[in-house]
């Protein structure tokens, strides 16, 4: 790590705390990365992960029809707008996955394609306007973090407690459509309208996202924090929780870390934060982390190795008619290779002993072992 | 050599792009991985900027080869975390494509803000540029570069096919025979995914990533509600891919708007026209067909309810038109209609007023659907 960076980062933080506008950003960053993070559990483990991408893209046709329709420049018109539009996306996407035989990858890919392309049109449709230079809808292609006021994170913050809100009310039955919703019918759970409740709650936790991120990088948030949490924890309500406090932390550092150099732009900067966070998860966390399952893995071999060398020693010592009777290394090694870090292990056990430079023999706790452990009972050694 | 107005050259880019897109995209359409379109889309930005830092220069082909490297990347990328099953293969398109592109745009608003390459154009293309970059050799003008290169992408993604149809045809519609086969479905899967790559990136600079995207998924899935057999279903889509994309430009040039936006909307108003009109998968065939076989259904229910009291004592009774309300469940309106159907269909004929009775044909279909 560069010392004089985190020396530098040291002596900025202070002041970037009293700063205006990084801390709205970070506040913004934080609540909606909070929000999107955890119900986004919910579709990543729908399989759902890409209708994010699908919802946040399709939106953009609904900011430009907004503020055609209304001329209104408010974040909160203009997030209704992105919202029925992406809404309306979703509903297109299942129905031409219910109804013809287009896969859900390729109806994804053309909501989100075209829908993006006539937001397009009509975003250049309004440049022409006289009154376009003020419209500022760019900022919601790449998301302008800078841009965020303090009212709009009072938005970001409320429609998204809303959202939470009403993925705590329907917890249950939340849950039993995410993980079997062919026996939450047959219980007589309303499972269509269940499903599009879920949705239009994904839709809000995606919109709010718009403004800072931007609708091409929104599905990470979306779907980064979850699959993250998912390493760590077994338990849905861990995973939404821990989904949650994941995306508030890649929010809060993606706003400082993009603060402190020039020209880095802040969703960018969120959604590699998310990265580091789902690498970690991926590497370290308990149980399904890749590096403890190597180990694991290792840990597993080399058991496995040492029984079949103390079965080899307990074969030996029973043809040769005794515990006592030693066995060259170089002979254990040919019968199992890589022998001699075995021996090793087993005689930090008390179950093998090294009786001379290069001679081993089996102990009686080693031959009780053996004998609990069924090795080497059967094993028929050539001389 | 003919001599074209930029808008016709336009045109040509547009249609040529086009076809070039579609073709790899019915692949992508049948094997389920449509998406890995957008993944690959977004994530070449970043082997364009890498190209570019190395070359110092936006029109090296460097940094096509750079950018298609990236593509494969992101390809490999989303397996190996599929591999480690520690989240879904959607999920794991979900993590690649938008750390990738995120570094891609860090890199370009820290270090390349000033110079011709920017975020907006790479994303969304401008098409209507690409005439002012011409493709000069010794001094003669061979016309705008952009169309060159699509035309070399098209002839390619053209060869790779026919050359490998086979391979393609069986890993794309049985992966498991064409392993057993000796066909290494893992080596066609990685030489496809270069095309793609390819094709991506040479479109991507003439209209813009998202945009690819649009050309690549959205004529193959209308052509796949229109045909069974993958040759026609790749002419098709090739078809429908250029038509969409001039419809797109005219539109574009009546309205004064994105080129790029107009044809991504050409294509999705072509899906929408097959998902509605196509001849039997359409939402309007559907509609047809079910209604009819509602009708012909509520037909043979009458003459089984009438061949069931035939001659029976309650035949008076329950053979009325009037009664098929209490048996069948029928609302008047809908009964009178079921009784003029069957009687046209030569099922039923009306002895007196409401009194219904069969006619042979009507006793043999009854007969026949309950098996007697």
């Amino acid at each position: 790590m560069d010392l004089d960076l985190l020396r530098g980062a040291a002596v900025a933080l202070p002041d970037l705390l009293g700063d205006y506008t990084l801390r709205t950003v970070a506040l913004g960053a934080a609540a909606l990365g909070a929000v999107s993070g955890s119900l986004g559990s919910f579709a990543v483990l729908r399989k759902q992960s890409l209708l994010g991408d699908a919802i946040s893209h399709a939106a953009l046709p609904g900011i430009a029809l907004a503020f055609l329709l209304t001329g209104s420049k408010s974040s909160l018109v203009l997030i209704l707008g992105a919202a029925i539009a992406g809404w309306i996306g979703t509903l297109i996407v299942m129905r031409i996955v219910g109804t013809t035989r287009v896969k859900e990858d390729s109806a994804l890919g053309i909501v989100l394609s075209v829908f993006f392309g006539l937001g397009l049109v009509l975003l250049t449709a309004i440049q022409k306007r006289p009154d376009a230079s003020q419209a500022g809808l760019d900022r919601f292609l790449f998301g302008q973090a800078a841009t965020l006021l303090y009212r709009d994170v009072l938005m970001i913050a409320g429609l998204g407690a809303v959202a939470l809100g009403i993925a705590a009310l329907f917890w249950k039955e939340f849950k039993l459509l995410t993980f079997d919703p062919d026996f939450g019918a047959s219980l007589g759970f309303p499972i269509r309208a269940l499903d599009v409740l879920l949705t239009t709650v994904l839709v809000i936790s995606i919109v709010i996202g718009l403004q800072t991120v931007g609708v091409v990088l929104m599905s990470a948030m979306v779907v980064a924090p979850a699959a993250a949490a998912r390493q760590w924890t077994d338990r849905m309500g861990g995973m939404v929780v821990l989904a949650g406090g994941f995306g508030a932390l890649a929010g809060v550092s993606g706003a400082v870390v993009s603060s402190l150099g020039e020209r880095v732009p802040t969703g960018p900067t969120i959604v590699l934060s998310l990265t580091v966070l789902v690498l970690v998860s991926l590497a370290f966390a308990p149980n399904r982390g890749l590096v403890w399952e190597s180990v694991r893995q290792r840990a597993n071999r080399r058991r496995l190795h040492m029984d079949a060398v103390l079965g080899g020693l307990y074969a030996l010592a029973r043809q040769h008619g005794g515990a006592e009777h030693a066995h060259a290394t170089a002979a254990l090694e040919a019968l199992h290779p890589g022998a001699r870090h075995e021996l090793d292990a087993l005689a930090a056990r008390g179950w093998a002993r090294q009786t001379d430079r290069d001679a081993w023999c089996i102990t009686p706790a080693g031959a009780a072992e053996a004998e609990r452990r069924h090795v080497g009972a059967g094993e028929e050694v050539e001389p | 050599m003919i001599a074209l107005s930029p808008e016709q050259e336009i045109q040509w880019i547009a249609a040529v792009t086009a076809a070039a897109c579609a073709i790899p995209g019915v692949f992508l359409v049948l094997r389920r991985m449509a998406l890995m379109s957008d993944a690959i889309s977004h994530a070449i930005l970043l082997g364009i900027v890498l190209g570019f830092f190395v070359t110092g220069n936006v029109a090296s082909p460097l940094l096509i080869a750079a950018a298609a490297a990236t593509g494969v990347l992101t390809v490999s990328l989303v397996e190996l975390l599929n591999r480690t099953r520690l989240v879904k293969e959607d999920a794991a398109i979900g993590l690649v494509f938008p750390a990738l592109f995120s570094l891609g745009v860090i890199l370009i608003s820290r270090y390349a803000g000033n110079v011709h390459l920017d975020v907006d154009a790479v994303l969304l293309g401008e098409l209507a540029f690409a005439p002012f970059n011409r493709w000069v050799v010794g001094g003669v003008d061979l016309g705008p570069r952009t169309l060159w290169v699509m035309v070399a992408v098209l002839a390619m993604g053209l060869a790779f096919v026919l050359a490998f149809y086979k391979e393609l045809k069986l890993t794309t519609f049985d992966a498991a025979l064409a392993g057993a086969l000796g066909f290494a479905p893992g080596l066609v899967h990685y030489a496809f995914m270069t095309l793609v790559s390819v094709t991506a990136v040479g479109a991507f600079d003439a209209v813009g990533s998202v945009l690819v995207v649009a050309l690549m998924i959205a004529p193959p899935a209308a052509a796949y509600l229109l045909t069974d057999r993958l040759p026609r279903m790749i002419v098709l889509s090739v078809v429908i891919g250029v038509a969409s994309a001039l419809a797109g430009y005219w539109m574009s040039y009546l309205l004064d708007v994105s080129i790029a936006g107009s044809m991504a909307t050409m294509t999705g108003v072509s899906f929408a026209l097959a998902f509605l009109f196509a001849p039997e998968r359409g939402a309007l065939a559907l509609a047809r067909r079910r209604a009819r076989q509602r009708w012909e259904f509520a037909q043979t229910m009458l003459a089984i309810h009438l061949l069931n009291h035939e001659g029976s004592a309650d035949a008076a009774e329950e053979n009325r038109e009037g009664h098929l309300h209490a048996h069948l469940r029928w609302q008047p309106d809908f009964a009178r209609q079921v009784v003029r159907r069957a009687q046209g269909a030569g099922l039923v004929h009306r002895v007196d007023g409401d009194h219904l009775a069969l006619t042979d044909r009507g006793r043999t279909v009854a007969s026949e659907v309950i098996g007697v």
